[in-house]
């Protein structure tokens, strides 16, 4: 058992969980993941590091409340317990001097940006950092992403805050601008498809981190397999972060839509057993 | 001498047939097939046993279980004396009953074989442990030796690492297991069925293990929470590696990565370890196909295709691209698949899985094949019949062709060898690594391999380890 220190909502429908977890906080690095399962009768999901203290023992985790799984983690309070917390797996994120980097995050995707973006800095690259949401009401972290960038540009699809429109647009500025040698975007798939086509045409190496549906999370099953310059790689043992110029993007949202009808069965039934439930 | 000829003289040479549920049943549920021995039964069987002075079965296992002696003391109605005897060279004899292969072993070796059916020493093991499970209470309490101040890192629970856990708590160390799942059991609770191994009957023999004072931590992915390295420099003496071979591998043909193909080790860990089978009681979902393929002839394969069935399709195959005779699975196993109506599809090999619009499978291509000259492993060749492609119409494929070991340990631990199967190399008798006071066995040495082989090399690893650390 893994005891939530404690809990905030980052948006109506984006929980942040502090959780007790010393061995695991000691040896995270930027751009690893977790696997949790959150009950005895829970399904493991993979969610990517938001951030981590190996002084206080802690990690935190940020996940956006969409299938059986969210729900249940966002109905935990401070001072319950996650049945089962592990990690930290997959390989991290590639830390150096590359000079100006620019950091895309999207939705929920703002949450595991932060750390990588944070490392980075500390390398002394120049970070420059794109953060979007739908709208205005889904945005979480400015402050957090502006204390570890020099730049920081915000936009949200409605315009409802920041600039109107996607992240891709002042991605294609800044890259025509030139001088950018390195490009990370985290958000939504079809976000880092876009994202990785932007940076194409100009040939700066792009890296996205692919959460794709996992159960044990250590190379045991296959799950998570996507086909990356032409060869199977395991999301969990070889990622989750790859070059986005080389992820076959079709298997990404194929595999996205796997269990698509259950995962709705499974939230309704979830969602009726809380009527009547304070 | 003079028990021994009135014995034979008496001797019934067919053996006590175990009562199984009946097909069309047990093709819709996950309850036991084999329903074990009752008392009549067990003391009829066991009175067989000639109690012949050589006692070839006992060489025929790989952990040298006193088999005479414990089916004596149970044709003698002493219940705990079989206990004791059968527990003395076996930590999990409730597993051992079910799933190993005694035809290949102890029941080979058996005298009475030689005129007719070997004694059903399987059968008898379950028996007897399965009374010891259900007789807790009559269990002598356990006695643990005084602390040699020792500690051993074990790193897996299945089936080597909980031997080598259990006999090293026995000689007197403080033994942690690191576990990387949620629970303890490694390969008997994500892959064998539960309608073959009861996870009730797993957990409660690894209760047992606990009982002897061995700390199982949970969710404790080695290699990565910590290396092999770090435990040997903090708080270990010597580390056990018993981390099995749970890396699938693919056919790397046209379609493998669709929508509907699963690996073996993702379909029965979704199916056993995950509970999907009670989807949406339990939130892991499986694909419940119409027509299913499982491509492979092992053991595995067998339980992903009565698996498949039991979750509700109405046809399931077994592609498998040699013959009958080559087929690695028990025969038990493709006997009990058969009578539930698995169809076998022989000298079948698949060129492409098939996809729709959608990315989901709906078909796969496959070839004829014959047998050609024998190869390396002295079965014969299958060889492809040109132009012989046919269409099997399948929505869901799963492939069972084997595992190799996961690379994460050794990727991590310096001064470890591998062989390029990516197996760990370590003496064979010793399970001594070329690494200073680390040991291995299991199919993470062998590649994949069977429970009872595992665990003798859990339990020679761990005599080994005992022995260095006392010296």
């Amino acid at each position: 058992m893994y005891k939530i220190v404690s809990k905030e909502l980052l948006t109506p429908v984006i929980d942040c969980l502090k959780i007790q977890a010393p061995a695991l906080a000691a040896k995270a690095r930027p751009g690893q993941f977790v696997i949790i399962r959150v009950d005895e009768v829970g399904e493991r999901i993979p969610l990517t590091l938001a951030d981590w203290d190996a002084k206080e023992g802690t990690i935190t985790l940020v996940a956006m409340r969409v299938g059986t799984s969210t729900h249940k983690l966002g109905s935990l309070k401070a001072g319950e317990n996650l049945t089962n917390l592990v990690g930290p797996l997959g390989l991290p994120s590639e830390i150096e001097k590359f000079g100006t980097v620019v950091m895309v995050g999207g939705g929920v995707g703002i949450a595991p940006v932060h750390p990588i973006a944070r490392a980075l800095k500390q390398e002394g690259n120049k970070v420059i950092s794109i953060i979007g949401s739908r709208n205005k009401d889904l945005l979480f972290w400015e402050d957090k992403m502006r204390a570890v960038s020099d730049e920081l540009i915000v936009t949200t699809d409605d315009g409802s805050y920041g600039r109107k429109g996607l992240v891709t647009e002042p991605l294609k500025e800044i890259l025509e601008k030139g001088g950018v040698n390195r490009v990370v975007a985290i958000g939504p798939a079809i976000m880092m498809k876009f994202c990785s086509l932007t940076t194409k045409p100009f040939n700066v190496p792009t890296v996205v981190s692919l959460n794709s549906i996992m159960v044990d999370g250590t190379g045991m099953c296959g799950c998570c397999r996507l086909s990356v310059g032409g060869q199977t790689k395991f999301a969990c043992v070889d990622g989750p972060e790859f070059n986005g110029h080389e992820v076959d993007w079709n298997i990404v949202f194929d595999r996205q839509k796997v269990y698509l009808k259950e995962e709705k069965e499974s939230l309704k039934k979830w969602e009726s057993c809380q009527c009547g439930k304070s | 001498m003079e028990e021994q000829e009135k014995a034979k003289s008496k001797i019934n040479l067919n053996r006590v047939d175990m009562p199984r549920q009946d097909p069309k049943v047990r093709a819709h549920n996950y309850n036991e097939v084999a329903l074990g021995y009752t008392e009549e039964m067990a003391l009829e069987e066991a009175t067989r046993c000639i109690q012949c002075p050589k006692r070839p079965c006992v060489s025929g296992c790989p952990v040298n279980v006193d088999i005479p002696e414990f089916i004596k003391a149970l044709k003698d109605k002493n219940m705990p004396e079989a206990v004791k005897i059968l527990k003395g060279k076996n930590a999990l004899p409730a597993i051992c009953g079910r799933v190993c292969p005694q035809e290949t072993q102890c029941e080979q070796a058996c005298a009475l074989g030689k005129k007719k059916v070997p004694i059903a020493i399987g059968r008898l093991e379950r028996y007897v442990a399965d009374w010891d499970l259900a007789n807790k209470d009559k269990r002598p309490p356990v006695v643990i030796p005084p602390s040699t101040g020792k500690r051993v890192a074990v790193i897996g629970s299945g089936p080597a690492g909980l031997t080598a856990a259990a006999d090293l708590a026995k000689f007197g160390h403080k033994v942690t297991i690191y576990e990387a799942l949620h629970t303890a059991g490694g390969v008997l609770m994500y892959g064998i069925p539960e309608f073959r191994l009861p996870k009730a009957v797993v957990q409660a023999e690894v209760d047992y293990v606990k009982s002897l004072g061995v700390d199982i931590q949970l969710d404790s992915v080695m290699g990565k929470l910590a290396t092999v390295d770090e435990l040997l420099e903090k708080d270990f003496d010597a580390v056990f590696l018993g981390t099995g071979a749970g890396l699938p591998m693919f056919l790397n043909i046209p379609g493998e990565n669709l929508n509907g193909v699963y690996s073996a080790n993702e379909f029965l860990t979704r199916v056993n370890l995950m509970k999907a089978y009670l989807f949406p009681e339990y939130d892991t979902p499986i694909k419940i196909g119409k027509h299913v393929a499982v491509i492979g002839g092992g053991n595995v394969a067998m339980d992903a295709a009565r698996c498949a069935l039991r979750l509700g399709a109405e046809k399931v195959y077994i592609v498998y691209r040699r013959s009958r005779t080559e087929m690695p699975a028990r025969h038990e196993e493709v006997e009990n698949a058969e009578e539930e109506g698995i169809i076998f599809k022989f000298l079948t090999n698949p060129k492409q899985i098939i996809g729709d619009e959608n990315g989901w499978v709906k078909g796969m291509e496959c070839y004829e094949m014959e047998l050609g000259e024998p190869d390396a492993s002295g079965r014969r060749r299958p060889v492809t019949k040109p132009g012989s492609e046919f269409m099997i119409d399948v929505d869901v494929v799963v492939v069972a062709l084997g595992t190799t070991p996961n690379p994460l340990i050794p990727a991590t631990t310096k001064g470890l060898d591998t062989t390029k199967h990516g197996t760990v190399v370590a003496d064979e008798q010793t399970g001594k690594t070329v690494k200073d006071r680390v040991w291995a066995g299991g199919d993470v040495v062998t590649g994949a391999a069977t429970v009872i082989s595992a665990m003798g090399a859990g339990k020679r690893a761990a005599a080994s380890i005992n022995e260095f650390l006392m010296k």
